[in-house]
């Protein structure tokens, strides 16, 4: 049986992945991906944790099953913002839009 | 309440609701229904008036042989505790009939005599509206049965008072005046206001009647509670004296008196309604309504009351025989006919033998009211011909205003206590009772006389002679019959309203008193005031070189009497330079630097504070993420240290 600490590694590795395309990426479709990847991490985190450490119960799956859900609901929301974006300023770049500022 | 309960009620409330009617709706009238208005509730009034007179000086006033107050109603308004509180009543009693009776009597006059006089005036039906206020405020003042009743209504009577004189609100001159006339009677007041919490909290009412009652009877637990003195006189003295001041700011005593001179910027009849008849005697009614308290509890009060008038009745004839402005002279007549009143007050006592100038006071009351509002009236006529209040653009008026010719000379005969016009005998009741208690008040008063006698005929001489009236003459009375008519009936009041036997129905004490004229005592006020008239025909009946020529002799003295002694000046200097300069100008500084300062400088600091942090919010959502992330990282390694 695989260990523990391999599925930490793979969901640290997915989740700081994220956090880059979170920071680097200037595509705000890709930020959205990379959103997608730290919650997909976490969604690890918590089926290895039900998996291992308490295998007669369903806590962490149940969890998961919510997250994808409003993982779901979020990327709709902030897919329609993007369009209207785009709409307005007619680019997705996260660069050009800097008008929430003092 | 029988009828006349409530004609007394309906008497005193029709002008309010004249008022009410006037300044609610008086835009959708037009002048004429406005007037009507107006008018007939104060005539209403004045008729009612003379029947409440009628009723309570030959039906019920009368009770075994003396005239006793009747509450003809009255209702709790604020309950202090349960011996204090603050009644709503009406009380008629000699006095109130008597004050009545003249206010809706000369108010009437004026009222009539304004459907001329402000024809074509911008804001006629607020004019009327005002007037109505403020004889509702005058009546309610003299039916006062609770001395805060009468603080309530004596500020009403200032309220209205510096509407009427401020009414050509566009003439800088006349606010000016306006404020002048309230602030300075305001500030009486704040003593007339002291007194009465000193007296309430001394005998335990703010009744008037309860008052006298309790501060009259010798030896009495409330006495007692002013029994402290202060510089020689007792606290009771002290407190009446306050309320006096309240008093000689409406009257006009010095040094109070200044206010009276500048509000004539009003339009002429209300100068006669109020700085003739009503207003200017609030302070005199004040003084007669607790005059039992004065004259048995604290003669000293009285005594400085008596040296006040005697001070101001010269000191306002002086002044007055140098004005150049008639309303002017008129109006430093009536400070120091008020005056006469108030030494009247002052040199009586109580007592059938003492109490001779309380009647007398009140007497001067009833018959100055009616010829100087005939002055005043006159005067109206006068100005409206004219066209100005400078005695310089006039002379030889005698043909073209022929009525108003005769009644002005009727009213300077009456004022100059000429028999048998009015004014004779109340002035000379006012003098019989200052020389058997006091000589030298007699003699101030008895030069004055001669002094009134002069400055009047000097302004009649100088109005209706001195030049030769022009040929064609044109009659200027054929139109205004609304003026013509109170002139002639107030003339009229003005011979007879002294061969009414005044004592009869007014004295201290209720009971009648008999205004004896002795022919002794007579003859010399009488030819002091006929050489007073025999100098003025010698200086103005005809052009000459005689005023110049005096004026040059008494120089000095002139000049200070044309410019009122500067007791104007005296004031703007003690309240400009010294109470702005030593009391203002630091509280200025205080809360211009250190108040206002400090609040800049919290304000300036957080804007600095703000521009200086600004630049974090950059909008970059990545920067936001950041700083999220790395609060995230943060409390992460917290926690971690911490528990692990």
């Amino acid at each position: 049986m695989i260990p523990l600490s391999h599925i930490l590694i793979v969901s640290s590795a997915l989740f700081f992945l994220g956090v880059y395309g979170f920071f680097a990426r200037r595509n705000l479709i890709t930020i959205l991906m990379s959103v997608e990847l730290i919650l997909n991490s976490a969604n690890i985190n918590f089926i290895a944790f039900n998996k291992y450490l308490y295998p007669d119960k369903l806590d962490g799956v149940f969890f998961t099953l919510f997250i994808i859900t409003i993982a779901a609901a979020e990327v709709s929301l902030a897919l329609a913002i993007i369009i209207n974006l785009y709409r307005r300023y007619n680019t997705i770049d996260i660069e050009d839009t800097k008008e929430m500022k003092f | 309440m029988d009828s006349y309960g409530i004609s007394s009620l309906a008497l005193v409330l029709l002008p309010l609701l004249s008022f009410i009617i006037l300044a609610v709706a008086g835009k959708h009238f037009s002048p004429k229904i406005s007037a009507l208005i107006g008018t007939s509730s104060i005539v209403i009034s004045a008729l009612l008036a003379f029947y409440i007179a009628g009723g309570y000086f030959f039906e019920f006033g009368n009770i075994s042989g003396a005239f006793t107050k009747q509450i003809i109603m009255q209702f709790n308004w604020l309950q202090f505790t349960n011996d204090l509180s603050i009644n709503l009543g009406i009380v008629l009693d000699p006095l109130s009939v008597m004050m009545l009776v003249v206010i809706t009597t000369i108010s009437a006059m004026v009222h009539i005599y304004s459907i001329n006089y402000m024809q074509g005036e911008e804001y006629f039906e607020r004019y009327y509206s005002y007037l109505s206020l403020f004889t509702f405020s005058m009546l309610g003042l003299v039916v006062s049965v609770n001395i805060f009743q009468m603080y309530i209504f004596w500020e009403l009577v200032g309220a209205s008072s510096f509407l009427l004189i401020g009414f050509y609100f566009t003439k800088p001159s006349a606010i000016a005046a306006a404020k002048k006339a309230f602030i300075v009677t305001r500030f009486a007041d704040l003593g007339f206001l002291i007194g009465i919490l000193m007296l309430s909290a001394g005998a335990k009412s703010l009744d008037f009647f309860t008052i006298i009652e309790r501060l009259t009877t010798p030896g009495s637990a409330y006495l007692a509670n002013f029994s402290g003195s202060f510089i020689g006189m007792s606290a009771l003295s002290w407190t009446l004296l306050l309320v006096f001041i309240g008093g000689a700011g409406k009257s006009a005593m010095f040094p109070f008196h200044i206010w009276l001179p500048d509000a004539m910027e009003g339009p002429t009849p209300v100068s006669a309604l109020i700085h003739a008849a009503t207003m200017v005697v609030a302070g005199v009614f004040l003084v007669g309504r607790l005059f039992p308290v004065f004259a048995i509890s604290a003669p000293d009060a009285l005594m400085i009351i008596g040296y006040t008038g005697a001070f101001t009745a010269l000191f306002a004839a002086i002044i007055a025989c140098t004005q150049t402005d008639i309303k002017r002279v008129l109006a430093y007549s009536t400070i120091s006919q008020i005056a006469y009143m108030m030494f009247a007050l002052g040199v009586a006592g109580w007592g059938a033998d003492k109490s001779e100038g309380f009647t007398a006071s009140m007497f001067h009351l009833f018959t100055h009211a009616f010829f100087k509002a005939l002055l005043f009236l006159g005067a109206g006529a006068i100005i409206h011909a004219v066209g100005s209040n400078e005695l310089k653009n006039m002379g030889g008026l005698r043909k073209s205003l022929p009525i108003t010719h005769i009644t002005f000379l009727i009213a300077c005969l009456a004022i100059s206590s000429i028999p048998p016009f009015a004014g004779f005998f109340s002035k000379e009741a006012i003098l019989s009772s200052a020389m058997h208690s006091n000589p030298m008040i007699y003699y101030v008063g008895l030069f004055t006389g001669g002094l009134t006698a002069f400055y009047m005929f000097r302004l009649y001489f100088r109005i209706f002679w001195f030049k030769k009236p022009e040929v064609h003459a044109h009659n200027h009375e054929v139109h205004t019959w609304f003026m013509n008519v109170p002139l002639i009936l107030l003339a009229i009041g003005s011979v007879v309203a002294g061969l009414i036997p005044f004592g009869h129905f007014v004295s201290a004490n209720g009971e009648p008193l008999e205004l004896s004229i002795h022919l002794g005592s007579v003859v010399l006020p009488v030819l002091v005031a006929l050489t007073g008239i025999a100098t003025a025909y010698l200086y103005f009946a005809r052009e000459s070189f005689r005023p110049e020529q005096s004026v040059a002799r008494f120089r000095l003295f002139y000049n200070w009497a044309i410019n009122k002694f500067y007791i104007d000046e005296i004031y703007l200097f003690i309240t400009k330079k010294v109470l702005f300069n030593l009391i203002g100008r630091p509280i200025a500084w205080v809360d211009k630097e250190i108040i206002n300062g400090a609040i800049n400088g919290t304000a300036r600091l957080s804007m600095k504070t703000s521009e200086m942090i600004k630049p974090v919010q950059s909008g970059r959502t990545q920067t936001y993420a950041m700083f999220f992330m790395g609060g995230a990282l943060v409390l992460a390694a917290i926690l971690i240290f911490k528990f692990v």
